[in-house]
């Protein structure tokens, strides 16, 4: 029996969080037009999530890009269809690749950094302290954080993903000789505008659970030094599992 | 002052380098992009038999892809496929005889319309139908006829 009331009492639990985590979205979208106007903290934020996470997803891109060529001529060398290579690799890259690990990326990257930075602020009682000057946390620290994430994660995509095409391009093209023609050519007769924005709708779906799961986890951390630790390994990990599962989901419906 | 100024210039680096990235996803990787928008005409074909053939195949002429296919149907009352082209206004001096036929692009192609020009001095044009069509080559039906053929030739000897 003890058992069966476990299972319940996390389901409720479960309930619990997934409800406050929907609040908590609700009420960072009413906030949003009036916080867009205070662009300046956005663009801060974009700059700390964005432009702070280039080099390491410019780098991973280009080596997934890389390794995916390496084995897609592998494994298409097998058929002699070589050329299909720049097709291949590109909807990959497009569809699944840049969006995907662009989001468990911008976990480990910016979602831990944002977690932990307001989980401290709370650990510190500097959101007391702004509550207590009549200032909304809500809408000073964490709506900024949130819309910087939603801005800069389908711009990140798009450059992991252009990257990634680029080492594709280097390792098919310039490494194994397969025609540069036939690589461009099959893949711009291949990839439609369809798929591209599945790419980006994926990314801008990703860049909202990632950012909102950073958010949240932070201001809901319990204000110790444990429970920010906490709070940054949970965003990791819900991130990368609902990431991953909505990612099935968006791909069942709009295929 | 000095930081904000490094900030700004890293977001609008970042953001610089997003949209070009977007800008070469969308213009680089996809063919036709803004084809469709200018005026197009619609012609319609009937096939027996479609094969592999969806919606978006490119629709070509002499190897040039002037059109793409929009939409496939099934004719309930002469039970075969219905198959709706859009093709760019700028070719619009297709004879009305013209015939369609679907071909595959390679091995691991997919399945595209095929126009050869006919004869006639009258030009397709928006609604028209092409009366004159060749159906898909289904490998399984070439396999068994081929096969029917030999057994043929078989009990012949």
């Amino acid at each position: 029996m003890s058992v069966l009331r476990e299972l319940g009492e996390s389901f409720v639990s479960f309930l619990r969080i997934l409800g406050d985590m929907a609040l908590f979205l609700l009420r960072l979208v009413m906030y949003t037009p009036r916080g867009l106007l205070r662009f300046r903290l956005v663009v801060h934020q974009v700059h700390n999530t964005g432009a702070l996470s280039l080099v390491i997803i410019m780098i991973s891109g280009l080596f997934v890009g890389m390794v995916l060529a390496l084995q897609g001529f592998d494994l298409l060398a097998r058929f002699n269809s070589e050329d299909a290579l720049g097709t291949a690799a590109a909807l990959a890259l497009i569809k699944e690749l840049g969006p995907v690990v662009t989001a468990l990326l911008f976990a480990g990257r910016a979602g831990t950094a944002l977690a932990s930075e307001i989980g401290l602020m709370k650990a510190t009682e500097q959101l007391s302290a702004m509550e207590m000057m009549a200032v909304d946390p809500m809408r000073r620290v964490v709506l900024p954080r949130f819309l910087g994430g939603v801005i800069a994660m389908p711009l990140l995509v798009a450059i992991f993903t252009a990257i990634g095409i680029f080492g594709a391009w280097l390792v098919g093209v310039v490494m194994m000789g397969v025609d540069a023609g036939s690589f461009w050519s099959q893949m711009q007769a291949n990839v439609s505008g369809d798929e591209i924005f599945e790419g980006v709708f994926k990314s801008v779906v990703f860049g909202i659970a990632a950012s909102l799961i950073a958010v949240y986890e932070g201001y809901r951390a319990w204000p110790t030094a444990e429970g920010v630790g906490r709070a940054t390994t949970r965003t990791v990990v819900l991130t990368a599992v609902s990431v991953l599962i909505l990612d099935y989901m968006i791909t069942a419906a709009l295929l | 002052m000095q930081q904000t100024r490094t900030v700004e210039l890293g977001t609008g680096l970042f953001v610089f380098l997003g949209v070009v990235a977007l800008f070469f996803l969308t213009t680089q990787t996809t063919g036709f992009s803004g084809f469709m928008g200018g005026d197009a005409y619609r012609v319609t074909a009937r096939f027996d038999n479609i094969g592999g053939l969806t919606t978006r195949a490119p629709v070509t002429m002499a190897g040039v892809t002037i059109g793409r296919v929009e939409a496939i149907e099934f004719d309930p009352e002469r039970l075969n496929a219905r198959v709706t082209m859009r093709i760019d206004g700028r070719y619009d001096q297709i004879p009305d005889d013209s015939e369609a036929s679907i071909l595959t692009a390679g091995l691991l192609g997919g399945q595209y319309i095929g126009l050869g020009a006919g004869g006639s001095f009258d030009n397709l044009r928006d609604g028209d139908e092409i009366y004159l069509t060749q159906s898909a080559i289904v490998l399984e039906n070439l396999i068994s006829r081929f096969l029917f053929q030999q057994s043929q030739e078989d009990q012949d000897d």
